[in-house]
C-alpha cells in the first residue's frame, strides 16, 4: 500500500510537472529557447488564482482568469522580450530569461509581500475516497485537469488545422511559411498554449499548497528544464513522459535516498545519469 | 579603510571567478551554468584543509586540484551532451552539489564550515595576494588567446564539426578548456572562504552561477578587459544600491534583462557600437 501511494503522489507531483514542461518544450520545440521566465508565469498563475478567488469567490473565474490572463501575457513576453533576439547565440535568450525571471520574482514580492497569500476560504480540500485511494478533492482535480488539458493539446495539435500549422513549422519554418502558414501568428499561439498550461499549473500548487509565495516558481522553473532536456528537447511525448517518470523517482527517492542527497537533487543525478547513457535524452526532438 | 579593502579583496574574487568561466565559456565556447559548485569544491577543501592545519597555500593548491579533477569530469560529459544540453546537465551539477553538501554532517550540512582560520597574511597582504592571481589569470587569459590553444578555442566555439574536420583534437582542447577553468574557479573559491572566513552551502547556490556567467555575458562573452570591468561593477553594484535595499535583486534582474536584450555583445559589443572606427576588436570575436 505504501509503494502504491508513494507511486500516486509521484504521478500527482508528476503531471504538475508536466504542465509546466509542456509549455518550456513546447517553446524550444519552435525557437530554441530555453525560456526559465516560464517558471515566473506559473508563479502569476498562482497570484491570479488567488487574488480572483479570494474577491469573487468564483473557481471557474479564477481559473479563466489565470489560464487566459498568463497566456495573453506569454504572447507579450515573446513580442517585447524574444523576438528582437532570436538570432543571437543561445545564451543570450537565455540570460535575458534567468534575468527576467529574477525581476518577476522580485516584483510580486514586492507587490504581494514576501510571505505569500493564502485562500481565504481554501476550496477543494475535502479528502474523497475513490477507488480505495484517499486523495483530496484538488488532488483529484489535478490529476482530472491535467488529463483534460493534455488530451486537448493532442487533440488540438493532431487534428486541427492550426495544430497542422503548428507542427509543419516546427519541422522546417521556411517551407511553412511557403505553404501560406504566418510563422508569427504560430509563435503567437505556441507561447499563448505554452504560457496558459503554466498559468493553470501555477493556481493548481496555490490550491494545493493553499499558499503562494513569490519565490514559489524558482524550483519548477529549474526542474522544467531537467525534463525537458530527458525528453529530449522539444519533444512533447518525451516531455510528458519523463515529467511523470521525475516524480515517481522523486516520491521513492526521497523515501530511501533522502540522507544522501536532497529532493531537488534527485532530479538532476537522474538527469545526468540519463544523459551519459542517451546524449539525446530519453526520446529524440521533432 | 577596513571596508574599501574588503570590498576591492571581494571585487578581485570575483574577477577571478569570471575570468575562470570566461575560458570555458567564452573562449572554448561551452556554456556553463554551474561554475559556481567549482568554486564551491575549492573553498570547502581549503577551508577544510586549513582547519585541519594545512599550510594556506597547500590547502589553496588542493582545492584547485580538486576543483579541476571534478571540471574534467564535467569536461567528459561535454564530450557527450551539446550546447543546450550540456547547458542543463552543467546546471545540475550545480544542484547536484549543492544536494550534496547540505546532507553531508562532516561538511556542515546546511550550517556550512565556520571559523576557518586566517591565512595570516593581514587584510593588506591578502588584498595584494588577491589582486596578484587577479593579474596572473588575466596574464594566462591573454597569453592563451594568442596562443594556438586560443585559436582552437575559438575554433571549437565557432563550429565544433569543422574543427574536428580540420583535424583538431577537440576532445583534448575542452578537457583543457575545462580543466584550467574549473581549477582557476578552486582557487577563487578557496580565496573566498578565507576572506570571508564562513561558508554555507547558501553561497554556492545556482543565482551565484548566474551572477558569474552574468559577468561574462555582461562583459561580452571572451573579452578579458569586458570581463574584468563586468565583474568588477556588478560585484559592488549590490553594495552600492544598498539605499534602494529592498529593489536590489528587482534592478539586477532587469539589468541582465535589459543588456542581453539591447546589447546582446555586451559592454564590449557596446564599446565596438560607440567607437565603431577603433581598431580595437576590445577582444570580441569577429561575426558574433
Amino acid at each position: 500500500m505504501l509503494y502504491l501511494e508513494l507511486f500516486l503522489q509521484g504521478l500527482l507531483q508528476g503531471s504538475i510537472y508536466a504542465l509546466v514542461a509542456v509549455g518550456l518544450t513546447l517553446v524550444y520545440g519552435l525557437l530554441r529557447i530555453l525560456h526559465v521566465a516560464h517558471a515566473g508565469l506559473y508563479t502569476l498563475g498562482g497570484y491570479f488564482g488567488v487574488l480572483v478567488f479570494n474577491s469573487t469567490g468564483s473557481l471557474m473565474l479564477s481559473g479563466i482568469v489565470a489560464m487566459f490572463g498568463v497566456g495573453i501575457l506569454g504572447v507579450i513576453i515573446y513580442r517585447l522580450c524574444y523576438e528582437a533576439i532570436l538570432d543571437q547565440p543561445p545564451y543570450v535568450p537565455l540570460i535575458a530569461s534567468i534575468g527576467l525571471f529574477i525581476a518577476m520574482e522580485e516584483l510580486y514580492r514586492i507587490l504581494f509581500g514576501s510571505y505569500g497569500i493564502s485562500y481565504t476560504n481554501p476550496p477543494l480540500q475535502q479528502m474523497l475516497p475513490l477507488g480505495g485511494m484517499y486523495l483530496r478533492e484538488g488532488e483529484w482535480v489535478t490529476i482530472l485537469v491535467s488529463i483534460i488539458l493534455i488530451g486537448g493539446l493532442a487533440w488540438l495539435s493532431s487534428r486541427t488545422r492550426l495544430g497542422l500549422a503548428w507542427r509543419a513549422t516546427v519541422t522546417d519554418p521556411q517551407m511553412a511559411e511557403s505553404f501560406g502558414i504566418d510563422p508569427i501568428r504560430v509563435r503567437y499561439f505556441n507561447f499563448f498554449i505554452g504560457s496558459a498550461l503554466a498559468g493553470t499549473a501555477g493556481m493548481i500548487v496555490g490550491i494545493l499548497n493553499n499558499l503562494v509565495e513569490p519565490t514559489m516558481g524558482s524550483v519548477p522553473s529549474y526542474k522544467a528544464l531537467a525534463i525537458i532536456v530527458l525528453g529530449g528537447l522539444g519533444s512533447v511525448r518525451g516531455t510528458l513522459v519523463a515529467a511523470l517518470m521525475l516524480g515517481v523517482v522523486e516520491s521513492f527517492g526521497t523515501i530511501y535516498l533522502g540522507n544522501v542527497l536532497n529532493r531537488d537533487a534527485i532530479a538532476f543525478v537522474f538527469l545526468i545519469l540519463v544523459l551519459m547513457v542517451r546524449p539525446q535524452g530519453m526520446f529524440r526532438g521533432v | 579603510m577596513g571596508y574599501e579593502i574588503s570590498l576591492l579583496t571581494f571585487m578581485g574574487i570575483s574577477i577571478i571567478g569570471s575570468l575562470s568561466l570566461n575560458l570555458i565559456t567564452g573562449f572554448c565556447g561551452q556554456v556553463s551554468l554551474g561554475h559556481v559548485a567549482f568554486v564551491g569544491m575549492g573553498a570547502y577543501t581549503a577551508s577544510i584543509l586549513t582547519k585541519a592545519d594545512t599550510p594556506f597555500f597547500v590547502a589553496l593548491l588542493a582545492g584547485m586540484l580538486l576543483a579541476g579533477s571534478f571540471g574534467v569530469m564535467v569536461g567528459l560529459a561535454s564530450l557527450r551532451v551539446r550546447h543546450d544540453f550540456l547547458a542543463i546537465t552543467t546546471m545540475g551539477v550545480n544542484f547536484v552539489f549543492l544536494g550534496v553538501v547540505r546532507e553531508q554532517e562532516w561538511l556542515g550540512g546546511e550550517l556550512g564550515v565556520s571559523s576557518i582560520p586566517d591565512p595570516g597574511l593581514g587584510k593588506l597582504g591578502f588584498l595584494a595576494l588577491v589582486l596578484g592571481c587577479v593579474i596572473l589569470v588575466a596574464l594566462l587569459s591573454l597569453q592563451i588567446r594568442r596562443s594556438w590553444m586560443g585559436y582552437v578555442f575559438e575554433a571549437v566555439s565557432g563550429d565544433e564539426d569543422t574543427a574536428r574536420m580540420l583535424g583538431l583534437d577537440v576532445s583534448r582542447y575542452k578537457l583543457i578548456a575545462f580543466a584550467l577553468g574549473t581549477a582557476l574557479a578552486g582557487l577563487s573559491g578557496g580565496l573566498y572562504a578565507h576572506h570571508v572566513r564562513f561558508i554555507f552551502p547558501d553561497s554556492f547556490a545556482f543565482v551565484e552561477s548566474i551572477t558569474l556567467l552574468a559577468m561574462v555575458v555582461i562583459g561580452g562573452n571572451g573579452s578579458i578587459l569586458g570581463v574584468i570591468v563586468a565583474s568588477a561593477l556588478l560585484s559592488v553594484l549590490p553594495q552600492w544600491f544598498q539605499f534602494i535595499g529592498d529593489y536590489k535583486l528587482l534592478l539586477y534582474g532587469s539589468l541582465l534583462f535589459v543588456v542581453m536584450r539591447f546589447s546582446p555583445g555586451g559592454l564590449a559589443g557596446l564599446a565596438k557600437y560607440i567607437f565603431p572606427k577603433s581598431k580595437k576588436s576590445f577582444g570580441l570575436k569577429e561575426n558574433r
